[in-house]
C-alpha cells in the first residue's frame, strides 16, 4: 500500500503513519521540518514499513498542487491513501485584533487544504480508486468564542469534503473527514488537558485509519464527539449562547 | 505562553504520595533544552517523568517541574543484524519488544511490567527473572545521550571515564535528562517461553531450587505465601523457564486487557481475604504445576494483564517493599522477615523471591547485589503499616542489606546512606537544576 501523509509531523498523522508502518506500507512523508520528517522516517521503517520517503515542502505555501502532488506520486510510484493532517490552531484573540493573524488561520486551514483536497480528489476520480481522509475538527461543527476563526476553517472543510463525497457516491474513491475532539497533541501543548473528553493520538488515529477503508463521509473521534456534537448543534442559540464551553 | 500546566494528576503507583507538578509533554528531542530553561528559570527543580511505574517518591517532583517524556518515543536506530537498538528515553518496553520480537530479538534484560520506558529502566537499573545469568539492564547499555540543565549534552557510554555515566545507570534521573539510550539484544528462537512451576514447602526448598535451577535456567522467581507460619513458612511455588528453542515470532500487541475501573473500599483488603488470596493462588499453582509452553507476556508480565491493578489496594494505597540481602545471611535475614509479617498478620498479596547473581552493574546506585531479594507489597494501614515496614528495615540493616528506592516510598536516609555506601561520589554527579521528592527526603 502506497500512503502520502501531508503534515506528517502532526500528532495524530504520526500515530498514523505508525499503523499503516505494521501494516508494512510505503510512505511519504510530506512536512516543513526536514530533521522532525527525517526522525519519524526512521522510526516508521523500524516499525515496519517497506520504504519510507521524505518531501520537504511548505504545504500551505503550495501554489499548484496538482504539480506538486503529480511530483508525489511520481516518487512513490502511485498512491493508494493520502491524509491531510497539517493544519494551526492559531491565537483567536490575536485574530480577533489582527486580520493577519486570521488571515493566516484561514489560509493555512482552509485555503491551501482545499486546493490540495480539490487536486487529489480529482486524481483519484480519475483513476477510479484509492482514498482520502482529511482532519477537521469538532470545532467546526458550531462556533464558540474560543476558537471560531479555526472551527470556521475547519468548517469550510467538512463541507468541501461532503460535496465531493457526493460527487464520489457510487463511485470507486472515498473521501473522510474526521473530526477529532481535544487530543493530546503538540498542537494542544499549551492547554490545560484534563477531564475524559481528552483523547490520545493513537486513540483518533484508529479512526482515522479504519475511515480510509470504510465508514461515511463523516466520523467523529473518538465516536462519542458524534452524540455530543448532535446535542451541541441542535441546543438553540438562546441557550447555547450563555453556556460556558 | 508557558509549556508548563499545574495538574494535580500526577501520582506514585502505590498511590501513597499524590502531588501537584508543573508538568509539560514534549514531542520531539529539540524541545528539551527550552523546556529545561523554562521550568528552572525561576528557581524551580525538574526531573523527568516516564509512565509513572515507580511506586514511591523517586518519580515525584512536588512544587517542581515535571517533563513527560512518553511523547518522545522513536526508534533512531535498529540493525537487527548487530542486535542494536537506540531510540528515544519515553519508548516502553513493551512498543520495543512488538518491533523486535518479529525479527527475533528479545530484551536482555525485562522488570515485572512492560508499562515502563526505556529512559526510566536505565535510571532505576531494573533486573529481571533472569539476574543471576545477565545481571542488570545496565550492563546492556551501550550509550545513551543526557541533556544537563546547563544546556550541555553528554554523550556517554561504558567506557566513560568522567563517572557521569556510572552515576546515570540507576542514578534515578538525578544526574540530567536521558534523552536517547542504545542497548544491546539478545537473540530467540521463539517467542514462547518453556516454563516450570514446582512447589515448594519451606525456605530451604526455595534455596535448594534455586541453586539447583540457576545454571539450566534462563528465569527463575518464586511466590511466597507471606501468611504461612510455623512450619510452612516460607512455602511458595518456584517458577523457572527459559526461551523455546521452537516457535513462532509474534510479538504480543499491545491490546488493552480488563482494567481495574475503581479503588476497592478498604474493608475488601484484610487479612482474612488476603490469606484467602494466597491459599488460593498456592493451591492453583500446585495444581497446575509441572512444565508448559506460553507466550512470553503471562511469564514476564502477569499483572500487565490487569489495567490500573494497583486500585486494587483502595484509595490509601499501598507499599512496596524490595530489599536485598547478601547471601551469607540471607536464609536467616529471609526468615526472619516473613516471621514479622506472619505476626503481625499484615500480609501481602504476593511476595515474590529471587536470588541474584555476581554481575555487577556499571551503575554506582544499582539496587541488585548479590543475595536474596525479597519484594512485598502491602495494603496502607497508616501507622500499623509503618510500623511493620520499620521492624522489617531493622532486620535489612542487620543484615548488612539495602532497599530499593524505585519500589519504596519511604526509605528511612539512615538505610539509604548504609545501604548504598557510594551515595557521596554519586551526589557529585546530581545535576544542580534536577530533583525529587526522594533525593529532598534523603536529605541531599
Amino acid at each position: 500500500m502506497r500512503v502520502i501523509i501531508l503534515g506528517a509531523t502532526s500528532g495524530i498523522a504520526e500515530a498514523t503513519a505508525r499503523l499503516y508502518a505494521k501494516e508494512g506500507a510505503d510512505l511519504l512523508l510530506v512536512g516543513r521540518q526536514a530533521e522532525r520528517l527525517a526522525a519519524i522516517a526512521t522510526d516508521l521503517k523500524a516499525r515496519g514499513a517497506i520504504s519510507t520517503q521524505v518531501a520537504v515542502t511548505d504545504l500551505a505555501a503550495t501554489t499548484d498542487a496538482r504539480q506538486e502532488l503529480a511530483g508525489f506520486i511520481e516518487r512513490l510510484g502511485g498512491v493508494d491513501h493520502v491524509l491531510i493532517a497539517y493544519g494551526i490552531l492559531g491565537d483567536q484573540d490575536q485574530a480577533w485584533a489582527d486580520p493577519a493573524e486570521a488571515a493566516r488561520i484561514l489560509t493555512v486551514n482552509f485555503n491551501s487544504a482545499a486546493a490540495w483536497i480539490l487536486a487529489i480528489a480529482d486524481r483519484l476520480e480519475r483513476k477510479g480508486r484509492g482514498s482520502l481522509v482529511v482532519l477537521g475538527s469538532v470545532a467546526g461543527d458550531r462556533g464558540r468564542r474560543a476558537n471560531f476563526v479555526y472551527g470556521a476553517a475547519k468548517a469550510g472543510l467538512a463541507t468541501l469534503v461532503e460535496g465531493v463525497a457526493h460527487r464520489f457516491a457510487g463511485k470507486g474513491p472515498r473521501i473522510v473527514v474526521v473530526k477529532p475532539g481535544p487530543t493530546v497533541t503538540a498542537m494542544t501543548a499549551g492547554m490545560v488537558r484534563k477531564g475524559p473528553l481528552w483523547a490520545s493520538a493513537e486513540q483518533v488515529a484508529l479512526v482515522v485509519r479504519r475511515a480510509a477503508d470504510r465508514g461515511g463521509p463523516v466520523a467523529y473521534a473518538p465516536w462519542f464527539w458524534r452524540y455530543i456534537m448532535l446535542i451541541i448543534r441542535f441546543l438553540p442559540a438562546p441557550i447555547f449562547n450563555r453556556l460556558e464551553i | 505562553m508557558s509549556r508548563f500546566q499545574e495538574t494535580d494528576s500526577i501520582l506514585s503507583w502505590g498511590r501513597v504520595v499524590r502531588a501537584s507538578h508543573m508538568a509539560a509533554r514534549p514531542a520531539w528531542r529539540d524541545e528539551l533544552p527550552g523546556l529545561l530553561t523554562e521550568a528552572t528559570s525561576d528557581g524551580r527543580s525538574v526531573l523527568a517523568l516516564g509512565l509513572g511505574r515507580s511506586y514511591g517518591e523517586t518519580g515525584l517532583n512536588p512544587g517542581g517541574a515535571v517533563i513527560d517524556m512518553t511523547g518522545l518515543d522513536r526508534i533512531i536506530a535498529f540493525d537487527p543484524e548487530s542486535r542494536i537498538l537506540r531510540a528515544e528515553a519515553g519508548l516502553s518496553l513493551g512498543a520495543i519488544l512488538e518491533v523486535i520480537v518479529p525479527h527475533g530479538l528479545f530484551l536482555p534484560v525485562t522488570p515485572g511490567t512492560r508499562f515502563v520506558t526505556l529512559g526510566g529502566a536505565v535510571a532505576n537499573d531494573v533486573h529481571g527473572k533472569n539476574h543471576h545469568a545477565h545481571g542488570t539492564l545496565g550492563r546492556w547499555v551501550r550509550g545513551l545521550g543526557l541533556l544537563r540543565s546547563d544546556g550541555t549534552r553528554h554523550l556517554l557510554g561504558p567506557d566513560d571515564t568522567t563517572g557521569l555515566f556510572a552515576a546515570t545507570i540507576g542514578g534515578l534521573g538525578l544526574t540530567g535528562l536521558i534523552e536517547w539510550v542504545e542497548i544491546e539484544l539478545i537473540q530467540i528462537a521463539s517467542a514462547m517461553i518453556d516454563a516450570e512451576t514446582v512447589p515448594f514447602e519451606g525456605l530451604d526448598g526455595f534455596f535448594e531450587l534455586a541453586s539447583e535451577s540457576s545454571e539450566a535456567f534462563d528465569y527463575t522467581v518464586s511466590w511466597i505465601d507471606c501468611l504461612a507460619s510455623g512450619p510452612s513458612l516460607g512455602r511458595g511455588l518456584f517458577s523457572r523457564g527459559r526461551h523455546s528453542p521452537a516457535g513462532p515470532l509474534r510479538a504480543a500487541m499491545g491490546a488493552p486487557g480488563p482494567s481495574m475501573p475503581i479503588d476497592l473500599p478498604g474493608f475488601v483488603l484484610n487479612a482474612a481475604s488476603i490469606r484467602a488470596f494466597n491459599a488460593l493462588y498456592l493451591w492453583n499453582g500446585r495444581r497446575r504445576s509441572g512444565t508448559s509452553r506460553m507466550p512470553y507476556t503471562p511469564f514476564f508480565y502477569p499483572l500487565d494483564a490487569i489495567g490500573n491493578w494497583n486500585r486494587m489496594y483502595g484509595r490509601r494505597g499501598m507499599y512496596q517493599y524490595q530489599s536485598v540481602v547478601p547471601l551469607a545471611v540471607a536464609a536467616d535475614a529471609t526468615r526472619a522477615m516473613l516471621q514479622a509479617i506472619a505476626e503481625a498478620g499484615q500480609g501481602s498479596f504476593l511476595a515474590v523471591l529471587k536470588t541474584f547473581g555476581d554481575k555487577a552493574s556499571p551503575g554506582l546506585m544499582s539496587f541488585p547485589q548479590p543475595g536474596t531479594t525479597l519484594a512485598l507489597d502491602f495494603p496502607n494501614r497508616g501507622d500499623e503499616t509503618l510500623r511493620l515496614l520499620a521492624r522489617l528495615d531493622s532486620i535489612v540493616a542487620e543484615a548488612g542489606g539495602r532497599l530499593y528506592p524505585a519500589k519504596d516510598g519511604r526509605i528511612p536516609p539512615a538505610l539509604f546512606r548504609s545501604g548504598y555506601p557510594d551515595w557521596e561520589r554519586f551526589a557529585a554527579h546530581v545535576d544542580p537544576h534536577v530533583s525529587s521528592l526522594f533525593w529532598r527526603r534523603m536529605g541531599a
